[in-house]
């Protein structure tokens, strides 16, 4: 049926990634307000809400994509905040050298003129300029389950499954310390995620990599995550392991989301309530 | 039968108590260019005042069935079967037939409201369109169906001088639930009608298309990917693999005791928050393709009970044995008795 | 996608055939009449029977003949010869012009669309104000600044044409730029140029180019009408637009084949670029779907 691991042990226990203090408005609205976490390496946080919640706001300030008002985001113990970063390409490669991103939408965040082949040859030499890459391009192909075949395919003749796999080995091309999933399985068919969710615990448990996972689904959280904070309307109201809040939500919101999850002999009439007591 | 009438009332008078809302018999529908047909002999029914959840993945074809009841089929689909809403063939329809059912016999909910509706028109003319061009209501009668409806979707008449851009996902979709009742149907079919929404949201929708299934007697069909969501909320379930129904039941049957191991291996790889943290059992491999012909059990080459007449012969729908209303397509669905899946 | 597709009605009817995509006879008709003009203009020296400039003026106005089979003009040089040495001059301008406002026009459209903030509004003011003055107009008041030649001219409406192209190009780079690739290339690594050039430039480039070729008629009209207006090539330059203006005292003297024909050529090119370059966009349009 399924297989338990037990917790893998904390390598080292070296935190990979710290964000304290966040801040951003987008005119009158908070969408993000005073966020803190931390992940250690080999890790894999979870980032729980739902839309407007601001966990997708976050990521993106923690990746580089938008700049915070106020708050810091250290990466590997460097200041990696937007606003204190410098400029110029060494701060740029650094940067992407610490902390990758995987997208929700696997067509539309790949080039649809550039075959696989070439978009994983293209990061390589940005990066490492001076090796050979056919080899490597081979080994992270590999590493995502991918051949030849589709080395040589453009985006539209993959399927959505195999799309988010050369995501995902584009982002491990440069090996990053931290691996930023925004709602990376969302867009994908039940058993194609399966398949994923699969691959992403066996490339953690090879190479060691954190991960920070952005979702609005409670199962895959739990099936992916080590620990997990919850977010709405832009604030972070509960965090902890993953097991524990799952098994005993202290927020109403937290209990509120669960209760949420479709099973049999749910009644959906008292969520509406609930949600309106909120 | 629905005679036209220039408005509905809200006595379910389409609900003749035998004749089921929607009644799909040896569906075959082929597109060209391609080496098996995408609909390859589906039998569903949804009798009146009934929830039925059809489930698939990408692929399966289980849109291609919900909009085959109101042929919104592609141009160059072929098709072979009867798919009969509130008892009138839909396939055989002229175009006069077809508009009448379209406007007050069945309607659809989609998946994605802000594409469904035309940004620059308001939602009072949305909502009224439909009965002031094909039923010839006036536009106060019309307005006064919206009002009714929009109240009984739980939106205040305010929302009809509003935008599309000024609600919410899920208001809108509450919209558009709003909309499909508005000719009166017998029969709803919703594509996937809260895939774009929040969970808390989902589950409002969700009670909400229940409560008005049961207030005005429409049968609803539910499409979706998800199997819990399906079970939770329909009374039965069709599961759909590669253009055919693999297992049909109860819902409780088909979540507790699956035959088809599609079915069961659907359950095992779906992530839950109360499953213990850890690997899934992931389905191997991927669905076959639509170039490619197929002699057996579209699922053999995935299957892990999978032997030679799986690959040679197509299993026919039979029932479990002491289930009656439980049908599966497998040549080893005993295999599967008696065990039980986490739930 | 949203794109600004200058379309002259009702041409597009004639072209949807009713069999495939692929096998419109009009396009197929077209395209084959252009890759005639082009060779026509390519091998001018070697094609045509007489000197074009050749004058004689005792046969002025002779109709046709089996010496000069598309008759003369008013001063005695062969009608043929004159049609095919002028289809140099009449697609060499074209050509510049839509070369010139391609260029420029992408590159003031990349800038303005990919940087934003104050360069979009600066590079946008400036073209709209061009937008202002037709092309026409323009195109006159250089030529009489800088005087007779087909230089003047070509700038004048590479000018006149670069809003057209820069604000497609504007629109393309701002909606290729919301899409998800863009940023998954800016958290690699690479830069804002790199990405632009490498990347964004590729994906719009089918649909400018399909508009080029359009313009490329609409060029060729212009200048066709500048040097109908006396304004464009020199006076005894074998070319249609001249050929038109030169005979004038042709038409008037009721021998009006040697005007005509030249404005048969400039409208059955223009209708063939037109249609080419439609049919283009079309397949680009459909492909991106």
């Amino acid at each position: 049926m399924r297989e338990t691991n037990p917790q893998p042990a904390p390598t080292a226990g070296a935190t990979i990634l710290e964000v304290s203090g966040l801040c951003r408005s987008f005119g009158s609205v908070k969408a993000v307000d005073d966020v803190s976490f931390s992940l250690s390496a080999g890790m894999s946080l979870g980032i729980v809400g739902e839309s407007g919640s601001g966990k997708t706001t976050t990521a993106r300030i923690v990746v580089g994509l938008e700049r915070a008002d106020t708050g810091q985001v250290l990466v590997q113990g460097q200041d990696r905040t937007a606003r204190h970063a410098g400029r110029g390409r060494a701060h740029r490669l650094a940067r992407a050298r610490g902390i990758q991103m995987v997208f929700q939408d696997p067509y539309l965040s790949l080039d649809p003129r550039t075959t696989v082949e070439a978009v994983l040859r293209e990061t390589l030499r940005l990066h490492f300029p001076k090796a050979d890459h056919t080899g490597r391009i081979a080994e992270l192909l590999g590493q995502v389950g991918l051949g030849p075949r589709e080395a040589a395919a453009l985006p539209r003749r993959l399927s959505g499954g195999q799309r988010q796999r050369v995501a995902i080995a584009r982002a491990l091309a440069v090996e990053p310390a931290v691996l930023v999933l925004d709602e990376a399985v969302a867009a994908l068919d039940v058993s194609v995620q399966a398949q994923i969710l699969n691959l992403l615990a066996d490339i953690r448990e090879q190479t060691g990599i954190g991960y920070l996972f952005i979702t609005h689904d409670l199962g895959v959280v739990r099936c992916v995550t080590d620990d997990v904070i919850v977010m709405r309307n832009g604030r972070v109201v509960e965090s902890g392991p993953t097991a524990q809040i799952l098994a005993e939500p202290q927020h109403p919101y937290t209990r509120l989301l669960l209760d949420s999850v479709p099973r049999p002999g749910w009644d959906p009439r008292h969520i509406a309530a609930a949600r309106r007591a909120l | 039968m629905n005679t036209p009438t220039t408005v509905p009332t809200n006595v379910p008078t389409s609900a003749a108590a035998n004749v089921p809302a929607l009644d799909i018999q040896g569906l075959h529908l082929r597109l060209p260019g391609t080496a098996r047909p995408v609909l390859a002999g589906v039998d569903l029914t949804v009798a009146a005042r009934e929830t039925v959840a059809l489930v698939g993945e990408s692929g399966s074809g289980k849109t291609l069935t919900s909009r085959s009841a109101l042929r919104l089929l592609p141009l160059k689909a072929t098709t072979q079967g009867a798919v009969r809403v509130a008892g009138e063939d839909v396939l055989t329809m002229n175009p006069d037939q077809l508009r009448r059912l379209r406007t007050h016999t069945a309607a659809m909910i989609f998946q994605d409201p802000r594409a469904a509706i035309n940004p620059l028109r308001r939602v009072g003319d949305f909502l009224t369109e439909s009965l002031r061009l094909n039923a010839g209501a006036s536009a106060a009668e019309a307005t006064a169906r919206a009002t009714r409806m929009l109240e009984a979707v739980g939106l205040s008449a305010g929302a009809l001088r509003q935008y599309p851009g000024q609600l919410s996902g899920g208001m809108l979709q509450r919209v558009m639930i709003a909309a499909a009742l508005m000719g009166d149907p017998a029969l709803i079919l919703a594509d996937e009608p809260t895939t774009a929404l929040d969970v808390t949201t989902q589950a409002e929708v969700v009670g909400l298309l229940d409560d008005l299934r049961e207030q005005f007697g429409t049968g609803l069909l539910f499409v979706t990917h998800d199997l819990g969501l399906a079970a939770a909320i329909s009374d039965r379930v069709y599961v759909m693999y590669a253009g055919r129904i693999a297992e049909t039941g109860p819902a409780d049957a088909l979540f507790n005791r699956p035959r088809h191991p599609y079915t069961a291996a659907l359950l095992n790889s779906t992530p839950r928050p109360e499953a213990p943290q850890g690997r899934l059992a992931a389905i191997e491999g991927q669905p076959p393709s639509i170039q490619e012909e197929l002699t057996g059990c579209p699922f053999a080459p995935r299957c892990r009970f999978a032997t030679e007449i799986c690959t040679e012969r197509m299993p026919e729908q039979l029932p479990v044995p002491d289930e009656p209303s439980h049908l599966v397509a497998c040549h080893h669905s005993d295999q599967l008795a008696g065990s039980l899946i986490d739930a | 996608m949203t794109t600004e597709l200058v379309r002259r009605p009702g041409l597009a009817r004639i072209r949807l055939s009713r069999t495939k995509p692929g096998r419109s006879w009009l396009y197929l008709l077209c395209l084959g009449f252009l890759v005639l003009i082009v060779l026509l203009a390519l091998l001018a020296p070697w094609l045509s029977p007489h000197d074009s400039n050749a004058v004689d003026l005792g046969n002025a106005l002779a109709g046709p003949s089996g010496v000069h089979p598309l008759g003369v003009d008013g001063s005695g040089r062969d009608t043929a010869s004159r049609l095919i040495t002028g289809a140099r001059t009449s697609l060499l301008g074209p050509l510049g012009v839509v070369l010139f406002s391609t260029v420029a026009g992408v590159a003031v459209g990349l800038a303005a669309g990919w940087r934003g903030g104050w360069l979009d509004s600066l590079l946008s003011r400036s073209t709209e104000l061009i937008f202002a003055f037709p092309g026409l107009l323009l195109a006159i008041l250089i030529v009489s600044i800088y005087g007779e030649g087909l230089t003047a001219p070509v700038v004048a409406l590479g000018v006149a044409y670069l809003p057209y192209v820069s604000r497609l190009t504007r629109s393309l780079v701002l909606a290729e730029r919301e899409r998800p690739y863009v940023e998954a290339y800016r958290v690699q690594g690479h830069s804002g140029l790199q990405i632009c050039l490498r990347h964004v430039l590729p994906n719009i480039a089918p649909v400018v180019l399909a508009q080029s070729t359009i313009n490329f008629g609409y060029a060729l009209i212009d200048l066709a009408g500048l040097s109908f207006l006396g304004l464009g090539v020199p006076a005894l330059t074998p070319d249609w637009g001249r050929m038109v203006f030169d005979g004038e005292t042709a038409i008037q003297s009721g021998y009006p084949l040697s005007a005509i024909l030249p404005c048969v050529m400039i409208v059955l090119t223009v209708v063939a670029f037109n249609v080419v370059g439609e049919r283009w966009a079309d397949q680009v349009a459909r492909r991106d779907r």
